[in-house]
């Protein structure tokens, strides 16, 4: 009589060092198209409030594609019209390429609304004193309006670094992915989805967490 | 560069199914809107008004919904409910799911509304003899509502946006019946570029039909 096959093995601490290098992947491309959505996100939000023509004629209905297109459905787009054009990208690549522009046409609002909030006479202040149109941008313009989006900008970044994980889409193996892999394995589906649901929620309180102090020390 | 030939003909003859999936769609995501806009306006005033364990309840409910990706939420329902023997369909597991994560959201939106209205006027409109009940209906959700409308157009979009997450757990909605279309005839691209340009349409509607009602409803 042969030993019965078993297909399945049970949780073992090693997997919840594969789910913490899946978290660490997770951060890994958040982090990534964060830092350059973000900047590229406060230039196309300064072109959108200097320019009339470049910014509200042709780039801000490109970036509201951005915004009402599902994020999956731009992902899956993406990945298969890069080879179309003779673009050879790895899912973590192209997983970047859209999370980037997904964050920058988000940011852009948000910067936009940083430039203008800041009072037109205070710049014409500034400028008066002397300072350069940049001077102006960089010293004036930036810590004041800065500050009034800053919560913004971090939902934002806590919506981003929640959506990556539809990267698992195209089969980059981040948290959830990782957890589904996991599942599988062990058919421990309520286990295993808890930890991975620890580890996003340990990713994203603690910042929504300052955010909010922040805010209320602002409001004072 | 450029030897792809597309074939834009499986595509427009499915095009009657794909409009109907984008109904679902609507019809999905008014559906978990409204659930997610009643059980918010009760988590937002459980967490301002009640204290122990009703409180915690809402408070751990806005976290989660608020700090795990909505797929998470999604496969939770799916799966981690199955490790229980409650196994829903398709269908309940995405309107369960959108519902809990938009509740999560619109209660904070709520708050934020609550929290706009004086506390003068609850006291005010209990001294003209209402009961707390009334004091509520008539006089301070009126005026959250007006409040919260902007947030809360912008919720119904995510909802849309986010109801494509059915894909992956198997629910026909315009993403599901684009990727069911798309792997029936290996047309990957063109359906999904068809897909994007319906939610585009559909995101453009609910934003017109918002700013119809509102036209209609703020008149004063």
């Amino acid at each position: 009589m042969q030993e019965p096959i078993s297909f399945f093995t049970g949780f073992n601490p090693n997997d919840l060092w594969f789910l913490g290098e899946a978290a660490l992947k997770t951060l890994w491309i958040s982090i990534l198209s964060i830092t350059v959505g973000s900047v590229l996100g406060c230039i196309f939000g300064w072109i959108l409030h200097e320019s009339r023509f470049a910014g509200g004629i042709i780039l801000a209905p490109i970036l509201d594609v951005f915004r009402s297109v599902p994020l999956i459905i731009q992902l899956v787009l993406f990945y298969n019209f890069a080879p179309i054009v003779g673009l050879d990208l790895n899912p973590f690549l192209s997983g970047v390429v859209i999370l980037t522009f997904y964050t920058a046409s988000l940011v852009s609002n948000v910067a936009r609304g940083g430039i203008e909030s800041v009072d037109m006479s205070m710049r014409r202040a500034s400028r008066s004193l002397g300072l350069t149109y940049w001077q102006d941008l960089f010293h004036v313009v930036l810590p004041i309006g800065g500050r009034t989006v800053f919560p913004a900008w971090i939902g934002v970044v806590l919506g981003v670094m929640k959506d990556s994980a539809l990267v698992s889409v195209l089969g980059y193996v981040e948290l959830l992915k990782a957890s589904q892999i996991l599942i599988t394995r062990t058919q421990e589906p309520l286990l295993i989805l808890s930890i991975a649901g620890v580890f996003y929620f340990a990713l994203s309180y603690p910042i929504s967490l300052y955010a909010s102090r922040f805010e209320k020390r602002w409001a004072k | 560069m450029f030897d792809y030939s597309f074939h834009w003909r499986p595509v427009v003859k499915s095009l009657p199914e794909l409009i109907q999936a984008g109904l679902v769609t609507l019809e999905i995501a008014s559906l978990a809107m409204l659930l997610g806009v009643v059980i918010g306006l009760c988590l937002a005033l459980m967490r301002m008004n009640m204290k122990g364990p009703l409180k915690w309840f809402a408070v751990t409910w806005i976290e989660i919904a608020r700090n795990t990706p909505a797929l998470f939420q999604l496969f939770f329902f799916g799966f981690g409910l199955g490790a229980f023997g409650i196994n829903l369909s398709p269908f309940t597991i995405i309107l369960t799911g959108l519902s809990f994560n938009c509740a999560g959201y619109l209660a904070e939106n709520f708050r934020g509304g609550f929290q706009a209205i004086p506390v003068m006027q609850i006291n005010s409109a209990r001294c003209l003899g209402m009961n707390s009940w009334q004091a509520y209906t008539r006089i301070v959700i009126p005026q959250v509502l007006r409040i919260v409308y902007y947030p809360i157009t912008n919720q119904m979009v995510w909802a849309v946006l986010m109801s494509s997450l059915g894909m992956l757990i198997g629910f026909r909605e315009l993403s599901g019946e684009t990727q069911f279309f798309a792997s029936k005839t290996f047309r990957v691209f063109e359906y999904f570029a068809a897909a994007a340009v319906i939610y585009y349409v559909i995101v453009k509607i609910v934003l017109g039909a918002s700013r119809l009602l509102a036209m209609r409803l703020f008149r004063y």
